[in-house]
């Protein structure tokens, strides 16, 4: 891969919004310091000054008034793309997203669809504690009417804006906070938004991960190949709908599982995946299934113990090994 | 002056039939509520009529409404038909929601009554977007947005006010201030009861009205509506009225005496509107039998309608989770059922 084809998560993201931009003049972008400030991450840099304040609008610190406006003006045939600075801010708009964006078509017996994307930073690793730092995709994962999408390539940072704008429902966009620095190639411009990809293949255990525990895995897998234990790494890519098919098909090859979740164990997304796996691909199985989830606690601010909080390379690899023991 | 003052007359008996519509409607609604014909929540207006229908009056085809649980007046006076009202308080698939919301969620959007909002306040944020979409593609509509005295202690209404007067969005914000959060009065939940003051914080427009008096409540809508096309940005009416029935059905209505309701109910907007119409001389008793008779007409319709539509199959469950389009680009268009009116 050369230098000059890669470009920042940061970057692909911006790319994605722009070309939305230009593509389509219902699009969009509102949110808490999108405009002047750049995107609290710097996502947006740049774009006020080229397509104005119409376009691109900053808005007051009201999450729930400008997520509900994003709602409406999805209703009135827009298509916004609407900023939330973290998840953790999220919960102020929870009821807009679940009472109205999840909750209109259904409730008006299929007249209402909401063609909105939510995009929003999440998880931990960067010692910003408890109140900036959790992964709660999980729990938007739970709620019918949502697609929920974690990228965690620059291709996927790049390609999944505009399919999810061309979505007729609400869909919401993970971006893991570690990675808008990450370089990689951009790909094509578009990826399909509906299913799991197959990161890594091997034969020994699968491990599942998505949006900022991908990366974690894949280094996981490689620890474990100078092990001689190869590993198949599934990229979830989208957390709802689950793509069971890709996961089943490699746990069908591999017979161990490792579920990897930067959110925490109990009612969480692991826990779902889980007991799909065993659900569907019991027999299949010749380990109990491993999870590597955060501990369950808010997370510190201090490094040592924010790392220890959270699922690590070296926790992965124990994992794997335990599950390829048995 | 003979042809201003017959339109006014048909003005005025325009009004009285929109009141006198959901009065009856929702009687018959109480009938219907005991038979067990309706069930789950259901909120009645009566009492608070002239509200709806006097703010309505200032409302083009082409403006948007956004409305709460209370909301039967307000779909009713939109153009949503009864038919399809009644058929959804029955739960049955010809309803305007197929039998999804009930009585707080009456939607229907080739009406553009974009509904029947169960959460206080939630419906205010769609309201302002909605507005923003119409601003942004430079349709000249006013998105008109009820909500109780209720709302106004929720974060969204500030936000809100402040979002759309930041963007002068055109959206009239129609305050229904029947002085009870369901079983509190508003004096318990608000440090400043004059609720308009609220809004003048923000920078919005607001003047309060004799949520009782259809003609004053018009009046104010009307002058709001004209700003608010003329693009003065949001403008705030609050009405000043009453329920005459409990919070809900379940409501055994324990906060308040039987003295105040009395009092209010002398102030009936529908008996007070009769009566000047008698004093002008624009109704006779034999027009208001005619009047009662079309609209019972209208109502037995609606019931024999609700009685005799299909219930949506339950194989049908699952659908409108998601649109049902053929790939994922695209909006989805399935449509409002349509049914005779």
């Amino acid at each position: 891969m050369s230098a000059a084809n890669t470009i920042t998560y940061r970057e692909a993201m911006r790319e994605a919004i722009r070309e939305a931009l230009r593509r389509d003049d219902r699009v969009f972008l509102m949110g808490e310091d999108v405009g002047a400030y750049g995107g609290c991450f710097a996502v947006s840099l740049g774009l006020l000054e080229e397509f104005g304040p119409e376009r691109v609008r900053d808005t007051p610190l009201s999450e729930a008034a400008f997520v509900g406006a994003g709602i409406g003006a999805a209703l009135g045939g827009m298509r916004p793309i609407v900023e939330i600075m973290t998840v953790n801010f999220s919960l102020l708009a929870l009821d807009q997203i679940l009472n109205n964006a999840a909750t209109l078509l259904h409730m008006s017996g299929g007249q209402l669809n909401v063609p909105l994307v939510i995009r929003m930073t999440t998880g931990a690793g960067r010692q910003l504690a408890a109140q900036h730092s959790h992964s709660l995709e999980g729990w938007y994962a739970h709620i019918p009417g949502l697609r929920i999408l974690a990228p965690a390539t620059v291709e996927d940072a790049r390609g999944m804006l505009w399919p999810a704008l061309e979505d007729p429902d609400p869909v919401l966009i993970f971006e893991h906070g570690s990675l808008y620095g990450v370089s990689g190639q951009p790909g094509p411009g578009q990826v399909d938004i509906t299913s799991a990809a197959l990161r890594r293949s091997g034969k020994d255990v699968t491990l599942i991960a998505y949006g900022g525990t991908t990366g974690k895995a894949l280094a996981a897998a490689d620890v474990l190949s100078a092990e001689g234990t190869e590993a198949d790494v599934v990229d979830l890519r989208v957390l709802r709908p689950l793509d069971d098919a890709t996961i089943m098909e490699s746990v069908g090859r591999t017979h161990r599982a490792v579920i990897v979740d930067e959110g925490w164990r109990s009612g969480g997304l692991s826990a779902e995946i889980g007991i799909r796996i065993a659900e569907q691909a019991f027999y299949q199985l010749d380990a109990p299934i491993q999870r590597v989830c955060t501990a369950e606690v808010p997370i510190p601010y201090a490094r040592h113990l924010e790392e220890a909080a959270l699922p690590q390379v070296p926790s992965i690899v124990a994992a794997a090994r335990e599950a390829v023991a048995s | 002056m003979a042809g201003k003052k017959s339109a006014r007359a048909e003005s005025h008996r325009d009004l009285l039939r929109q009141m006198l519509r959901i009065r009856r409607f929702e009687e018959r609604c109480v009938e219907l509520y005991s038979g067990e014909k309706i069930r789950g929540f259901m909120h009645l207006y009566i009492g608070e009529e002239a509200v709806a229908v006097g703010v309505s009056h200032a409302l083009t085809a082409d403006d948007v409404v956004v409305s709460t649980y209370r909301e039967h007046g307000h779909a009713l006076i939109r153009g949503v038909p009864a038919t399809t009202i009644m058929a959804e308080m029955y739960g049955k698939a010809t309803g305007c929601s197929r039998g999804r919301g009930g009585s707080m969620h009456l939607f229907d959007v080739a009406r553009r009554f974009y509904g029947g909002n169960a959460i206080v306040g939630g419906g205010l944020p769609l309201a302002v977007g909605l507005a923003l979409a119409d601003k942004m593609q430079d349709r000249n509509r006013v998105t008109v947005c009820f909500f109780g005295d209720g709302a106004v202690a929720e974060g969204e209404f500030h936000e809100c006010l402040n979002l759309a007067a930041l963007w002068r969005l055109p959206v009239l914000f129609a305050c229904e201030n029947n002085l009870y959060a369901m079983g509190t009065a508003l004096a318990r939940s608000h440090a400043q009861t004059d609720l308009a003051l609220r809004a003048a914080g923000y920078g919005v427009a607001a003047w309060p009205v004799d949520g009782m008096d259809v003609l004053a409540v018009a009046d104010a809508a009307a002058r709001a509506a004209e700003a608010i096309r003329a693009g003065a940005g949001p403008h705030l009416v609050e009405s000043r009225t009453y329920r005459f029935r409990a919070h809900s059905m379940y409501d055994p209505d324990r906060y308040r005496s039987k003295q105040e309701i009395e009092q209010w109910k002398k102030r009936d907007p529908i008996d007070a509107l009769v009566a000047s119409m008698k004093a002008e001389r624009e109704i006779t008793d034999d027009d208001l039998a005619v009047l009662e008779k079309e609209i019972s007409e209208e109502i037995d319709h609606a019931v024999a309608f609700a009685e005799q539509a299909p219930v949506e199959p339950v194989e049908d469950l699952s659908r409108f989770v998601y649109s049902e389009t053929s790939e994922t680009s695209g909006r989805a268009r399935v449509g409002p059922v349509e049914a005779a009116s």
